[in-house]
């Protein structure tokens, strides 16, 4: 079922966003999306348009802020920047995140029976 | 903290959905800009920046469907889409929405209103205080009357001692009869019906007057002030609502009495205890007065123990019983109760008896509604088929099936939803018309009314009827092949082939229900039929009695009553030639019970000279006092001689029997001269009469024995009237002689004897009614299901018809093949539910009266009935199909 794939892929796209808004400080949707695709090396291929259902979630829980700005070449755009709490959850989310793949790695490194 | 600042951002944006809308658009839209200035930066045309742009941001719609979804409520979105999209289908499509919420609203109406018959007679407890504990204490059923279900006064006060498991108990005099109240407020006494009950009644069943005061012990004293409750519906019928009305005196029976409270209107003697009469008021028994030495009179109610289980009290009072006396005054009666004292919850006496019947119009209710989904599911089917393209092309564009069904089920429920409304009109119109139908000897119907439970059980059928033939035609058609949807041009593909059969299972279901409901209908009407016509012993047909109020109290000592009797006589007899010379009058007498109402024992006399022991197994015949002429009167065949005037106190005393008590004692000789003794007197039968049905029209009769109302004391006086013209149109002159010659007579109802027998069957001819309306009902449902199936095949085949007719088939052939189609459906519809009424027959066998469930003649017609019915329902279509204009059938497709 392809909600089943979705659901993992809205956690990862979640924390992405909060990652990027940490770093970059306030950014419109567009620039999001274009720098996750970069700091990926364009290996997430991400259809850009999802990229607001995740931005509506997260400012709905409180975790981004959104106000309507102008770009550098004076386009309306509306801007995110993470909040306090938004931080929070990011550094939770994070490590998280890094025990996951630490588990899953050292499973993964786990020497096939009688190599030992 | 984020979850329910999400819920309240979620509920927001639901609430301010169209701005959201418009950011997501503008933002979605600088997205685009940004990505189209930063491709075109790289050296893209502007054309090819923008595919890019568009390639790399992915489906618009889908992303702000995502949005959507993530930020508001996504169900209650659908939710208000699909009604919208409802409404206006619906809306489009009027004459399917008035067909299909009016079937609805016929089956859930029915449904509610016998919901609420159930309700009110056999789930919802009693209307007094925590009526479970209450319970009706009687003998077993004998054949004796009410003389054998009633108590002594000394027995109940010694049940009342002797037993533990009781709070309290009370009872009631069980031989009021209707207009033994007479209220003089100066002008023609008015007559009412009054019961007296022991003083503790209403703190026993936990009825609390609405103002005033109940009875208390000192107003059943012997020689105490006269006291009487009034009825609420009386209080307002009689004494205009007066407010003030408590502690005011009125001439009652000729003592002043005084209105000490008025009953509050749930509380109704009669709908409980005594169904189709009306009571007026209520007055206090005076158990230790005159009562105490009239024998059985008292009907017992307790009150159990809380905690005391059922088996218990009925314990204790067998315990009771074996010492129980009839009269203190002989030792010998005491031990006359023996295991003849048991209680059975008051719930169970009053509704019991009609449980199977309710249960059977349930049944037939429920079937009905059956058959009215049956047949929305078969409509919604055919106005499905007829959209699957729609769907189908919902679907290519990325409705999920379960989305689909959604919106379907959305339309069934908003459809039941509005039959369900509509239902619970007619149905408030029906309950309202019932409760008002006095006359039908049923407990509690004048209680009837739409409550809680009745709405929460709308409801409930309303979602099932939704879900029922909503669901079905919705998963048939969202599971079908897209591709095939799309090509299907409804004319012979595999898909409308499919839709088909399951529209025959459907409309073959429809048609066998219908034929269940009509055989058991026809089973009752049957049996009603067979009960009518019931020799009673006696004509009800152009006769009609009127209760006549008389005093024969005799001013000085009599201890043998012959004073009396003297006196009575001399009151009644110029009555009655009166009245008998009025013109159109052939026969007139006195009775003091008439037939089918209350009645009486005073034991068993036997053949002189024969020992009592002989007989000690037999039950007493009912005893009637009645005066020269009422046999006649009554239209009951005699042998031997009526009395005449001239049996009087002095002269030998005479009775007339029954058939069926001179046959058992004489059982090869005529019993007329013959000698019965009762103890202590000697009786000379001096007729023997038919056997009258006295108890109810379809048992069987009892014996009987009459005694002259100058040698008994009668218990009141009915004058019987025989008529050559309609009763009615003697009335004003047979008043007037009562006025004229009795300056006691109340202007008292002057009453069909066809009434009596008409109340009596009434509990049957309610039920009759009510299942045969709803054979009627289903009968119209199933030839309207066959209609629908039929005339909408015809529409299918149009072509094939055109066809037909083109290569030369005559409008004969076209109509034979289409009526075929019908009669297989038909035929096969039939044959199921003959089958299915057969168990059900069985089921009913014992509401049946002198008609076995097998009855072929019952069967036989409404098998006819609906296969002419249905044939009919079919020919319609099939007249329309033979007159298709084939070159306009080819032309179209």
């Amino acid at each position: 079922m392809p909600d089943s794939k979705l659901d993992l892929l809205q956690g990862t796209l979640d924390i992405m966003v909060l990652q990027t808004l940490a770093t970059m400080g306030a950014q419109h949707g567009y620039g999001i999306a274009r720098r996750i695709e970069q700091v990926s090396g364009d290996e997430v291929l991400l259809n850009q348009g999802t990229i607001y259902a995740s931005l509506v979630r997260l400012q709905q829980r409180g975790w981004i802020s959104a106000t309507w700005g102008t770009s550098d070449n004076n386009r309306k755009a509306k801007y995110y920047s993470i909040t306090k709490s938004g931080r929070k959850q990011l550094a939770k989310d994070a490590a998280h995140w890094h025990r996951l793949s630490s588990v899953v790695d050292r499973v993964l490194a786990m020497p096939a029976e009688g190599e030992v | 903290m984020g979850a329910i600042r999400e819920a309240v951002n979620r509920v927001r944006s639901f609430l301010g959905n169209p701005e959201r809308d418009a950011e997501l658009d503008a933002e979605m839209a600088a997205h685009l800009e940004l990505a189209i200035e930063e491709n075109m930066q790289r050296g893209m045309t502007q054309q090819e920046a923008r595919r890019q742009a568009l390639i790399r941001f992915g489906g618009v719609e889908q992303a702000k469907e995502k949005h959507r979804e993530a930020r508001g409520l996504m169900t209650l979105d659908i939710l208000l889409q699909d009604l919208k999209y409802t409404f206006r289908t619906l809306g489009r499509e009027r004459g399917f929405t008035a067909v299909a919420v009016l079937i609805l609203a016929l089956g859930i109406g029915a449904n509610i209103a016998v919901f609420s018959v159930v309700n009110t007679l056999l789930l919802r407890p009693l209307p007094f205080a925590d009526a479970g504990q209450l319970v009706w204490i009687a003998p077993p059923p004998q054949k004796c009357g009410l003389s054998c279900a009633t108590y002594s006064t000394d027995a109940y006060d010694q049940f009342r001692t002797h037993t533990h498991s009781f709070q309290d108990v009370t009872g009631y005099f069980a031989f009021s009869g209707t207009d033994n109240l007479s209220l003089s407020l100066g002008g023609a006494p008015i007559p009412a019906t009054s019961i007296d009950v022991i003083a503790n009644f209403f703190q026993v069943l936990g009825v609390q007057p609405a103002m005033g005061r109940a009875f208390t012990a000192d107003d059943a004293r012997d020689g105490a002030a006269p006291v009487v409750l009034l009825a609420d519906a009386w209080w307002r019928r009689q004494f205009g609502a007066d407010p003030a009305i408590v502690g005011k005196a009125f001439d009652m029976n000729g003592k002043q009495t005084t209105v000490i409270g008025v009953l509050p209107k749930s509380f109704d003697f009669g709908a409980a205890f005594s169904p189709g009469v009306k009571i007026d008021a209520i007055t206090p028994l005076d158990l230790y007065g005159p009562p105490r030495d009239w024998g059985n009179i008292i009907t017992m109610i307790g009150r159990l123990k809380p905690g005391v289980s059922l088996v218990q009290a009925q314990g204790d009072s067998k315990a009771a019983s074996q010492t129980m006396c009839w009269n203190f005054k002989y030792p010998k009666s005491c031990g006359d109760y023996k295991d003849h004292v048991v209680p059975v919850p008051l719930k169970d006496y009053v509704g019991g008896k009609l449980r199977r019947s309710l249960v059977v119009l349930w049944c037939a209710v429920g079937a009905i509604l059956l058959i009215a989904c049956v047949n929305l599911s078969n409509l919604m089917l055919a106005r499905a088929t007829a959209r699957s393209k729609e769907f189908a092309m919902r679907g290519a564009l990325g409705a999920s099936r379960g989305r689909i069904v959604r919106q379907l089920l959305t339309e069934s429920l908003v459809l039941s939803g509005a039959g369900a409304v509509l239902g619970l009109g007619l149905a408030g119109i029906l309950v309202a018309w019932l409760a008002h139908q006095g006359a039908i000897a049923l407990p509690l119907l004048t209680t009837l009314h739409i409550d809680g439970a009745a709405l929460g059980w709308t409801v409930l059928i309303a979602v099932f009827a939704a879900v029922f033939f909503g669901l079905l035609p919705g998963l048939k058609i969202s599971g079908g092949n897209l591709q095939e949807a799309l090509k299907d041009c409804g004319t012979g593909t595999s898909q409308s082939r499919r839709h088909e059969r399951l529209r025959a299972v459907l409309v073959v279901t429809e048609v066998a229900m219908a034929c269940v409901l009509l055989v058991g209908a026809g089973l009752l009407l049957r049996s009603f039929m067979k009960v009518l016509d019931v020799d009673l012993g006696f004509q009800p047909d152009r006769a009609a009695a009127v209760k006549v109020d008389y005093d024969d109290t005799a001013s000085a000592r009599d201890p043998r009553g012959e004073m009396v009797a003297a006196r009575r006589a001399s009151i009644l007899q110029p009555i009655l030639t009166r009245v008998s010379a009025i013109p159109g009058v052939q026969a007139a007498g006195f009775v003091d019970y008439l037939p089918l109402g209350q009645n009486r024992a005073w034991g068993m006399p036997v053949p002189k000279g024969r020992n009592r022991d002989e007989f000690k197994d037999a039950t007493g015949p009912l005893v009637y006092v009645i005066s020269p002429g009422y046999v006649h009167a009554m239209g009951t065949r005699l042998r031997g001689r009526d009395f005449t005037w001239a049996d009087g106190p002095k002269s030998e005393q005479v009775v007339l029997i029954n058939e069926g008590m001179a046959h058992f004692f004489w059982p090869n000789d005529n019993a007329v001269g013959k000698i019965l003794s009762n103890g202590d007197q000697d009786l000379r039968v001096v007729g023997v009469v038919g056997d009258v049905h006295e108890e109810s029209v379809e048992g069987a009769a009892g014996w009987q024995i009459y005694y002259p109302m100058t040698q008994a004391g009668p218990n009141g006086a009915e004058l019987v009237v025989r008529t050559t013209l309609e009763p009615a149109s003697l009335a004003g002159s047979v008043m007037a002689a009562l006025r004229e010659l009795n300056p006691k007579q109340t202007a008292a109802e002057f009453r069909p004897i066809k009434a009596l027998v008409s109340h009596a069957v009434s509990p049957r001819r309610f039920f009759m009614l009510l299942v045969g309306a709803f054979a009627v009902l289903g009968l119209l449902l199933a030839s309207l299901g066959i209609y629908g199936v039929i005339s909408y095949s015809v529409t299918q085949r149009t072509q094939e018809i055109g066809i037909r007719m083109a290569l030369g088939s005559t409008q004969r052939q076209v109509q034979l093949i289409v009526l075929g189609n019908a009669l297989r459906l038909v035929v096969v519809g039939i044959a199921v539910g003959t089958l299915g009424s057969l168990l059900i027959a069985r089921a009913i066998a014992s509401l049946l009266y002198g008609t076995t469930p097998t009855d072929p003649a019952t069967f036989a017609c409404m098998v006819l009935l609906l296969g002419t019915v249905a044939l009919v329902a079919g020919y319609l279509p099939a007249r329309r199909a033979s007159r298709i204009n084939p070159m306009v059938a080819l032309r179209n497709n």
